[in-house]
């Protein structure tokens, strides 16, 4: 269900638990959907002995997807007219995320949203924008 | 992403639909999407990363008959290659920005094409990982009658060395 304009005031909140307790199998998941194979992401060996992290890590683009839920049980489908985001800190597994979208104005029929995602030590790893239609 | 076809596919969406964990019906049930506002399935909104999947050239996809940089019996069996924007890279690489402007929104049946524009490349100096350096490329996703679908922009970074924990 899209939002109606006129239930939208500036300061208004949603808010959505993305995952709890992230997988390596959803990271695994989404590297073969996504096509991006990068081994930091899926091959604990490379990661720790060659990239220098302590484990895999997910994909900027698993959080920027999982938020994309987010908005769009938010705005409603295909309502998105923009979203974009900046990537603050890493993802790992066994991270559990919150996401919330906060109304910054509703304008001509477009509402623009400030998006945050943190993980369970309330740390960003997210930080981006979204515009969306509305009725 | 650079690709001359990159068809939209049921079965593709549903997936990445999955590895999403977005169980919206909207993107796999046909019936269901006929009743919504969208009406008809279409793609989550940021299924157009994965035309990755159709770029002959993409370097974070093993090919057949090539060596891969991950771990096999070692740890890595080439030395890591160069990343390009907006994608990460093998330790020294990472995606640091994503945008999408959404024309309109695509769904199965949709055959696009992908053009990819060069940005803007700056420097920084990260107090957690040494001096990065940003690349920005343009994607430009166009329909099979020429439209423009959706407009992307990421930022790759490139850092010093691995991201302090």
């Amino acid at each position: 269900m899209a939002l109606s304009a006129s239930n939208l005031k500036a300061g208004d909140t949603y808010t959505e638990c993305l995952v709890d307790d992230l997988s390596r199998t959803q990271i695994v998941m989404y590297a073969g959907a996504s096509g991006d194979y990068n081994p930091v992401h899926t091959d604990e060996k490379f990661t720790k002995e060659v990239a220098g992290y302590p484990s895999v890590f997910a994909h900027g683009m698993l959080t920027m997807g999982m938020t994309g839920r987010m908005l769009t049980n938010y705005v409603g489908d295909g309502r998105l007219t923009k979203y974009g985001v900046r990537f603050t800190s890493q993802v790992w597994p066994g991270d559990t995320l919150n996401s919330t979208a906060t109304v910054v104005d509703v304008t001509d029929g477009v509402v623009n949203l400030n998006v945050e995602t943190t993980n369970q030590d309330g740390v960003m790893v997210l930080s981006g924008y979204a515009a969306a239609r509305v009725d | 992403m650079a690709t001359d076809k990159f068809p939209v596919e049921g079965s593709h969406i549903m997936m990445f639909a999955r590895s999403i964990a977005d169980g919206n019906q909207v993107y796999y049930d046909a019936d269901y999407a006929k009743g919504t506002d969208a009406g008809g399935v279409i793609a989550p909104p940021t299924f157009a990363q994965s035309s990755a999947q159709f770029d002959p050239d993409y370097f974070l996809r093993p090919k057949i008959g090539e060596d891969w940089f991950g771990s096999g019996k070692e740890a890595t069996s080439i030395k890591k290659k160069e990343s390009s924007g907006g994608g990460g890279g093998g330790g020294g690489g990472l995606h640091a920005e994503q945008h999408f402007e959404y024309h309109r929104h695509i769904g199965p049946g949709d055959v696009l094409t992908a053009v990819v524009k060069p940005g803007k490349t700056w420097e920084k100096e990260g107090k957690r990982s040494g001096k990065l350096v940003f690349s920005e490329t343009i994607t430009e996703y166009r329909d099979q009658n020429g439209e423009l679908a959706i407009t992307a922009r990421g930022v790759g970074v490139r850092t010093e060395r691995p991201v302090d924990q």
